[in-house]
């Protein structure tokens, strides 16, 4: 790699010839702030938070996008400099409705932490009527509220480059610029596919998941329901983000034991339905190959895929599972095995997930996931939700005794976990998939070619003398590349594995957030995975046809994997959604 | 001006281009032109088809083996996608907004391929340039800015349209001598070169060369070459207000300095103008003026305060006529301004009664007429059908 000298603050610095100064800077430990830019989403320069001096330069580049040179001297932290930065702040908040005390992003807000670091006067350039909130909360996941809004367009980005949807975009100009639908529609009627990435990505408190723990509290306060719930794969190794702990800690034993005190009937675990779903997907595998079915098939357990793949590639609904996802087979189990064995009422049963994603709760309102009439999953909370209530509870989360899941629905195997990151529903599956064909154990069981981040990843397994082919992808723009490959006969499959967010569930839309300053050097989806991945391989248990919860579930009440009754309660089907309403 | 050249000689554009092109090894040109524009987006087309019937477009020009074909692209008519790299985005199918620079469009231009830029009236000067020499360029103009430059007269002038001028011309030439001065006996008070983000000059540099140097020392440019030209009835806070009310209008929205600096800055100069000025605002002003030049994105931010710094440079006395004595001097400020009229002038004619909108003017026959302040709506009616004068602006 060519390196170059420079100095930055005075102080002599090498770095690669291709970095940014904003790179640079970091590489010596100075931070320069930012606001628009976000590695791998948006590089637009918009903001001017990251100028900085260049000596010789005729105006000062933005930190963000100027790329280094040789011999370059870079100041960022003179009193002009930090004096400029403080007016765009002050600029920002004179157009801001300045809500912190109540605001779901105060103390994690990016904006609200600068104008803190820069002792902004926030009234410096109000001169008109204070703002009122500018609010479409039309979709089922998410409300935007644009008075928060500061034009970052780091949700535009996402969302178009990303997420290959492009249904936000700035409108009008100047002044009057804000980020919206086409023609001012609302959110919900766009082809938005409820990924909530642009959530994940905004720096301030103008993009947030629909808040529904009121629901949640009001069940729990009812003495006459039974309030169950179950978390998925990947909130264990980032609820911890929300209390102040390091990236990537695994605290399923305290989240196991916050969810009990704050007053939950039974703690079941959605890992435990992802293994079921493994059973059913593989069996449905098993059965495509040797009966001449569809193929490639399609994982089905990320609902901003689903919606995704039936609004923009209508064509591959056929090859798509039928497996409902786990949280769809977690609801389902309860309000029918659960329901039976503890002899409850359904309609007594509310269902709670806790879920890494804003598409779950679209997810959880569809029609076709219900049985008997009954919705499976009553409410579906993010991550950030649950974090929420903890505080809300007054439970010191940090010192909780580390507990388990409540029996029936809460055991469940490593390939359970590792649902969450990119790459690992596919080895979960590959491990029985192998296991069921060739009827003997898999010696490694670490599939290392479908792990990672890589955008799109490729393998090919032996199993029962025949190769099989699997590509693993997440973000769905790589999908769209990836899909667009199958389309065209460039490439051939036997399965793929698709996560909506890039980087699988650990990077969900309902994750805790991280702030820019952290997410431009640190790659959260690889540390964040690596706690589930470091959870596996902890375990005795690490395939799903071993779970003995699992084994017992199919023995007294499903019958085989992919019987007539597992079918009813545990697949579903697609449909075609328009990319326009009329 | 640019629309003049690609309504009058388009062929001048096309046959630049193809020369561009065959300097850079490049095959494909664009002219982006306004879509209000259809006399010149009309001829323009006419001008490609008769280039390419004569095969100075198309494949194998002249036998050379170079191809180069010229393509129209309309844009929509914001200000802003005259800054090249919105330009560029704008062709690129693209919402009309700057891009950062680094990189130049010489080395990532329109769809990220190298791009050259320029200018038609640049463009239409090359086939000149070519048929008759440098030399020849170089002899007009001085010796930093060579060759001509069109300007647009327009204001408080007698004879206003496009004028041609060796660069280094001074500015009385311009408005004395070409433009024939300034109507109705009125005095010169400056004028507002290079478009709405330009700067105003005064007086005292009617002698001084027009070039890129000097305009540029003394804070305004060449740019669109606007030239407007306001006399003593112009109040120069209000005038700044004029072109920076354009500029917030057509900011693209996508930098904060700019999206929120220059409507703060309109906001300010509202203020002033409409009496409710503080003495802090006027360093408010100026500092905001000068954050935004120098942290805006794009060409449009970094040059929208040009009109409020020189003002301030050189008419700060009127600004502070506002703040501090709330008086406009130009009597142009509504809220700053009265209307009366003098007793020893009036004749009672009632005229000015009779036209009054509102009713505020009232008198008897034959005697001094007085105005309500309270009523006045400052239309202006009355002043206009006094015949004797009787009534002024205070
Ligand atoms: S978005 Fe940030 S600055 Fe705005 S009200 Fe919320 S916490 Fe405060
Ligand atoms: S939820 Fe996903 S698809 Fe919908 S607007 Fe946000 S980023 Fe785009
Ligand atoms: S909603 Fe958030 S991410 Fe989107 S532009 Fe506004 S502040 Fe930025
Ligand atoms: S990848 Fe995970 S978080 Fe993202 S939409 Fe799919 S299920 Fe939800
Ligand atoms: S300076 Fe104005 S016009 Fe230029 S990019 Fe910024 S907002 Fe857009
Ligand atoms: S300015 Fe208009 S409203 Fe005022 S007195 Fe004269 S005519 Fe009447
Ligand atoms: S301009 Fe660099 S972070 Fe916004």
């Amino acid at each position: 790699m060519e390196m170059i000298n420079m100095t930055i603050n005075g102080q002599a610095v090498q770095v690669p010839a291709n970095y940014t100064i904003l790179q640079a800077a970091e590489s010596v430990g100075i931070r320069i702030p930012t606001l628009c830019y976000l590695k791998d989403v948006n590089a637009i320069g918009a903001c001017r938070m990251c100028v900085v001096e260049v000596e010789k330069a005729r105006s000062n580049p933005v930190a963000c996008l100027q790329q280094v040179a040789e011999g370059m001297v870079v100041r960022t932290n003179t009193p002009a400099l930090r004096n400029a930065r403080k007016t765009t702040l002050e600029l920002m908040l004179s157009n801001h409705r300045m809500d912190c005390l109540g605001c779901s992003r105060s103390t994690n807000c990016e904006l609200q932490s600068l104008a803190q670091e820069y002792g902004c006067d926030n009234h410096k350039f109000e001169f008109g009527e204070p703002l009122k909130p500018d609010i479409d909360d039309s979709a089922i996941h998410l409300v935007r509220d644009n008075s928060k809004c500061i034009l970052c367009r780091r949700c535009v980005a996402v969302c178009k480059h990303n997420q290959h949807c492009s249904v936000i975009g700035p409108n009008q100009r100047g002044f009057k610029t804000h980020i919206a639908s086409a023609f001012e529609m609302d959110l919900d009627e766009t082809a938005c596919v409820n990924c909530g990435q642009c959530i994940a990505v905004c720096p301030t408190g103008a993009l947030t998941e629909k808040d529904d723990t009121k629901k949640v509290w009001a069940a729990l306060a009812d003495p006459t329901k039974h309030v169950v719930v179950g978390p998925a794969p990947s909130v264990r190794v980032q609820l911890g983000e929300e209390f102040g702990m390091p990236i990537g800690t695994n605290v399923e034993g305290k989240m196991i034991a916050a969810l009990r005190r704050l007053g939950f009937d039974r703690v079941f675990d959605v890992d435990n339905a992802a293994d079921i779903t493994i059973m059913e997907e593989g069996t449905e595998f098993i059965d495509r190959v040797k009966n001449g079915g569809k193929l490639p098939l399609i994982t089905s357990c990320s609902p901003g895929w689903i919606k995704f793949c039936e609004t923009y590639y209508p064509d591959f609904l056929e090859n798509l599972s039928t497996c409902r996802s786990p949280q769809g087979m977690f609801g389902a189990m309860v309000k029918t095995y659960y329901a039976e064995k503890a002899g409850i009422d359904p309609k007594d049963i509310v269902v709670v997930s806790i879920m890494p994603c804003t598409a779950k709760k679209f997810e959880a309102a569809r029609d076709e996931l219900s049985t008997n009439g009954l919705r499976t999953i009553d409410v579906s909370l993010t991550t950030r939700e649950l974090g929420k209530m903890i505080r809300e509870a007054g439970i010191k989360f940090t010192e909780l005794p580390d507990e388990t899941c409540d029996p029936f629905l809460g055991m469940a195997s490593g390939a359970g976990h590792i649902f969450g990151a990119t790459g690992g529903v596919m080895e979960a599956a590959l491990r029985t998939v192998y296991e069921i064909l060739e009827g003997k154990p898999l010696e490694n069981l670490d599939i290392h070619a479908v792990r990672g981040t890589d955008a799109i990843k490729e393998a090919t397994v032996h199993v029962a003398g025949m190769d099989v082919n699997v590509a693993v992808t997440s973000g769905l723009e790589n999908a769209s590349k990836l899909l667009d490959m199958v389309r065209s006969g460039e490439k051939n499959y036997h399965f793929i594995e698709v996560m909506a967010c890039p980087g699988g569930c650990v990077n969900g839309g309902g994750q805790p957030h991280q702030p820019g300053y952290v997410r431009n050097f640190t790659d959260l989806r690889a540390v964040r995975a690596a706690g589930l991945y470091g959870e596996d391989a902890n375990m005795e248990l690490r395939k799903s046809h071993e779970n003995p919860e699992v084994k017992e579930l199919y023995e007294t009440f499903l019958g085989a994997p992919g019987s007539h009754k597992a079918h009813e309660l545990l697949h579903t089907h697609y449909q075609v959604r328009p990319m326009y309403r009329d | 001006m640019d629309r003049s050249v690609l309504e009058g000689d388009p062929h001048a554009v096309l046959e630049a281009m193809a020369i561009a092109g065959y300097a850079i090894g490049a095959s494909k040109g664009y002219i982006y032109v306004r879509a209000e524009y259809p006399i010149a987006v009309e001829r323009l087309k006419i001008a490609i088809g008769q280039a390419r019937e004569y095969g100075l477009l198309g494949e194998d020009i002249f036998g050379t083996g170079f191809n180069f074909d010229i393509d129209i692209r309309l844009g929509a008519g914001a200000f802003v996608c005259g800054e090249e790299t919105a330009l560029l985005t704008s062709i690129e199918g693209n919402r009309g907004e700057p891009r950062n620079k680094p990189p130049f469009p010489a080395n990532k231009g329109l769809f990220q391929k190298p791009t050259i830029i320029n200018n038609v009236e640049t463009l239409a000067n090359i086939p000149q340039i070519i048929m008759k020499g440098a030399d020849w360029f170089s002899s007009m103009g001085t010796e930093d800015s060579k060759g001509t430059k069109v300007f647009a007269l327009g204001g408080a002038i007698n004879n206003t349209g496009l004028v041609e001028i060796p660069l280094g011309t001074t500015l009385r030439h311009i408005i004395y001598d070409i433009g024939g001065g300034i109507p109705n006996g009125r005095k010169f008070k400056a004028v507002q070169t290079g478009g709405p983000s330009g700067g105003c000059i005064p007086a005292q540099f009617l002698d001084t060369p027009i070039d890129y140097a000097n305009l540029t020392r003394i804070g305004a440019m060449m740019g669109s070459g606007g030239m407007i030209v306001t006399d003593d009835s112009t109040c120069m806070v209000d005038f700044a207000r004029f072109f920076l009310d354009f500029t917030v209008d057509e900011s693209c929205g996508k930098c904060t300095p700019c999206r929120i600096g220059t409507r703060r800055l309109l906001e300010l100069l509202n203020k002033i103008t409409d009496g409710r000025g503080e003495p802090e605002d006027l360093d408010k002003l100026e500092e905001l003026c000068y954050y935004i030049k120098a942290n805006a994105l794009c060409a449009l931010g970094q040059t929208a305060p040009n009109p409020v710094l020189s003002t301030l440079k050189y008419f700060r006395d009127e600004y502070e006529a506002h703040v501090y004595e709330k008086r406009c001097p130009a009597g142009v400020c509504k809220n700053l301004m009265h209307y009366e009229i003098q007793p020893d002038v009036c004749r009672g004619c009632t005229a000015c009664a009779r036209k009054c909108p509102v009713g505020a003017i009232s008198g008897t026959v034959k005697q001094p007429h007085t105005i309500d302040v309270n009523k006045c709506i400052k239309c202006g009616a009355c002043i206009e059908t006094c015949r004797f004068n009787a009534i002024v602006k205070k």
